[in-house]
């Protein structure tokens, strides 16, 4: 009962792994685009909300 | 446009502190109290809430809810009301809110003091507890998002994306966790068992860590670090993608905690690999924090809150840099089981979450009673005396942790174990008690802090109700260049509380589920029967007692593990263990395989007294064991209760459980008699050593099938 066999009992384990990674690829080159294209006058103006305040 | 007028509330915020400060060092003394237990064992006093088994819950609980705790909701109270340009939704709720905590605590330090434990890591708590918890936290919840949505400032700035993260993946984690079937007021059973119970705990004790000691401290950071230092942060656009990455990567790295454990492999893979990733968000996060400070690493000099706050973010990413690397199988082999994690976390709890909270008081205070701080000075001296507490604290448990495991993995050239186990325990006392002299410096920063709050607070005029003015959200909002999706999400909070649950539900889902479908994923063992009735009493005091906090029940498939404890655990020998109790630190040896080892009057004897069996051992006595009856009325509920979740018993077993559980009491006692030891029917320690010489029997009459199966000699590693 070697821990690898686990891998060889469930048919098509590899899809857990495949599809966690291609999800998360996904997401977070969505994010990145997202993120690089962003209006640098609007990220400005949202970075500096916590000093807007006095207190 | 009509500028309104406002209020900010600092009441709440101002008894969220004062928790803080109670809390804090109420949680620091405990744990100071159960490391004095490591080098002089006579601390417990005798008692049973006073052993190291009830006093370390009762510190991380203290240290993580009520300290941590209390520090996320007074940061919160503060910054969401000012990021939001409005006053929170509702005082009653926050006031409820507040109260209601305080009480959780209150009743979770008492119940875990008597022993009232579900057996968990960091969910001990019962289940009304439970209930009291998820109630406070929805009250919690409804408070923050009624804030938001009447916010007068149109952007969602990140700090509130890390509330929200916060908040909504806290509550899907405590409820799953915490499903479990009540016998009694205070008694439940976790309604998973073994490995599928093992995985949940740990999907739930490595995400508490993430999104209860981490994301809401990020969030803080991302609010006080810009107010103290007076600048924007570095880079807004890496903290967005800090927050989306950090919480879709961390849900999966759950699995770290169960390496080489009879967890599935594959799952065990998925953990490592996500645990890896993680270092790109954490030190995205913890640069994007210090580059904050480029150009005015002078105020640092000046300025005792920038202090904290930098050694905070410094220790947060020395912590998410070594978590990854712990959860590397070569290293987690050494590591696991040992002092390292201990001092690994306390990297992060001292470090991170004390450092940032004592930074966010010493900036708070003084401006919510609107008068400078008392002293400077002595603000730097705690900080130096937490500093080197801390380097005390960790440099010994690291050195502690890394030579034990070497001598638990030394042969001699004889082949032989080189080392008793308790050797490898007495020979690293002198760092348990370096690892107490850090805790106590830092203890001692705390009270210096508190003296000069207390100082601070005296010579101010508190500000209860702090005038602001903010034009309101206008009804059309007007947009910079294009519109994108994510600003969409951003400007409605439902929505980004939503696509949070799914961001943190996706990790979950994919490695939990499938352990709990795929029926291959845990092979039975025909031989592993149900405990009897009277050992099932002995696993409840064994819980009771915490014994799982300092003895594991997993033997990992290494050579030294198999020469010292036997047969390396597997799968299937949990399936009727609700809850697991693998546990995740060895102060005294595996007990997966005790069962037979010694006669029933050793048990009897090392209960008693532990030094007359093992000279040296640092495990207190257990003296109440003897005097205390076993609670038969509760037995027809606990075979209920076991029958509900699948053991098989027979039917209609729990009206002649007890019988049984007198014939297996009284074979015991005849025993220990002929060991001239006599004792009354009916006492705890029997059903205790019922349980321990029950533990890894089974296994030892599994037909050699089932036990080989695709095995071979290459299944254990060497070292």
């Amino acid at each position: 009962m070697k821990f690898i066999h686990y891998l060889e009992k469930i048919s098509g384990v590899s899809i857990y792994g495949l599809s966690s990674f291609a999800l998360f690829g996904i997401f977070f080159l969505v994010m990145l685009f997202w993120a690089i294209r962003a209006d640098k006058n609007m990220i400005e103006e949202i970075s500096r909300i916590p000093l807007d305040s006095k207190a | 446009m009509q500028v309104e007028k406002f209020y900010y509330d600092n009441k709440t915020v101002k008894w969220f502190a004062y928790a803080v400060l109670f809390w804090g060092i109420v949680g620091m003394l405990a744990g100071l109290w159960a490391s004095i237990a490591f080098f002089y064992p006579g601390i417990s006093l005798g008692l049973p809430a006073t052993t190291f088994g009830r006093m370390r819950p009762v510190h991380t609980n203290a240290v993580i809810f009520a300290f941590v705790g209390n520090g996320i909701f007074m940061g919160v109270y503060y910054s969401l009301q000012r990021l939001c340009k409005t006053r929170m939704f509702s005082d009653t709720l926050s006031k409820i809110h507040f109260w209601g905590w305080q009480l959780i605590i209150v009743a979770g330090a008492i119940t875990l003091w008597a022993g009232k434990t579900s057996g968990k890591e960091y969910a001990e708590l019962e289940w009304p507890i439970d209930i009291a918890i998820a109630v406070v936290w929805i009250i919690f919840g409804i408070n923050m998002f009624g804030t938001i949505i009447k916010r007068r400032e149109s952007h969602i700035y990140v700090a509130i994306w890390f509330y929200i993260a916060t908040w909504v993946t806290v509550a899907m984690l405590h409820i799953v966790n915490s499903i479990e079937l009540p016998i009694s007021f205070l008694k439940s059973y976790s309604v998973y068992a073994g490995v599928q119970d093992a995985l949940v705990q740990w999907w739930y004790g490595h995400n508490a860590v993430a999104f209860f000691l981490t994301t809401p401290y990020l969030g803080l950071m991302y609010y006080f670090l810009p107010k103290a230092a007076n600048r924007p942060i570095y880079s807004y656009r890496l903290s967005i993608i800090h927050f989306w990455a950090l919480i879709f990567i961390y849900i999966w790295a759950g699995p770290h905690h169960l390496l080489y454990t009879a967890l599935p492999d594959w799952a065990q893979s998925l953990g490592v690999v996500f645990s890896i990733m993680l270092i790109a968000p954490s030190w995205g996060g913890m640069l994007n924090g210090l580059f904050t400070l480029r150009g005015a690493w002078d105020k640092v000099r000046e300025e005792p809150v920038l202090k904290f706050l930098v050694v905070a973010i410094t220790c947060y990413g020395m912590a998410t840099f070594e978590g990854p690397m712990l959860s590397l199988k070569s290293v987690n082999a050494i590591s696991h089981f040992t002092d390292w994690t201990i001092a690994h976390v306390h990297v992060g709890a001292l470090g991170w979450n004390g450092f940032l909270t004592f930074g966010v008081l010493y900036w708070l205070i003084p401006r919510m009673w609107n008068t400078p701080l008392y002293s400077k000075k002595l603000a730097g001296t705690h900080f130096w005396i937490g500093t080197i507490g801390i380097v005390l604290y960790v440099i010994p448990l690291y050195w502690a942790g890394f030579t034990q495991s070497m001598m638990w993995k030394n042969f001699t050239e004889e082949g032989q174990l080189k080392f008793q186990f308790l050797e490898t325990v007495t020979h690293i006392i002198p760092m348990y008690i370096s690892r107490s002299i850090g805790g106590t410096l830092y203890l001692a920063g705390a009270f210096i802090m508190l003296y000069n709050l207390v100082k601070t607070i005296a010579k101010g005029q508190f500000v209860a109700n702090e005038a602001a003015e903010a034009a309101p959200l206008p009804k059309v909002i007007t947009t910079h260049g294009k519109e994108y999706w994510h600003r969409w999400v951003e400007r409605r909070p439902m929505k980004m509380l939503l696509f949070s649950l799914i961001a943190v539900m996706i990790g979950g889902i994919i490695e939990i589920i499938p352990t709990f479908l795929v029926k291959s994923n845990i092979p039975t063992i025909s031989s592993v029967k149900p405990y009897t009735p009277l050992e099932l009493h002995g696993r409840d005091i064994y819980v009771r007692e915490g014994c799982y906090l300092c003895h594991s029940q997993m033997v990992r498939p290494f050579r030294d593990e198999v020469a010292r404890y036997g047969e390396y655990s597997k799968a299937g020998e949990f399936v009727y263990d609700h809850p697991f109790q693998w546990g995740s630190k060895r102060t005294g040896p595996d007990l997966a395989r005790v069962g037979g080892k010694y006669p029933d009057s050793w048990h009897y004897n090392h209960m008693m007294d532990p030094q007359s069996m093992s000279p040296g051992s640092i495990m207190p006595s257990y003296g109440w064991l003897l005097e205390n009856n076993i609670d038969t009325a509760m037995t027809p509920n606990m075979i209920w209760a076991m029958q509900k979740l699948g053991v098989p018993y027979p039917e209609g077993y729990e009206k002649r459980a007890n019988r049984d559980l007198e014939r297996q009491a009284d074979s015991i006692r005849t025993n220990l008699i002929l060991d001239k030891l006599k004792t009354p029917h009916n006492k705890e320690i029997l059903a205790l050593i019922a349980y321990l010489q029950r533990l890894g029997k089974d296994i030892k009459s599994a037909p050699r099938a089932e036990m080989t199966k695709k095995e071979n000699s290459e299944s254990v590693l060497g070292n």
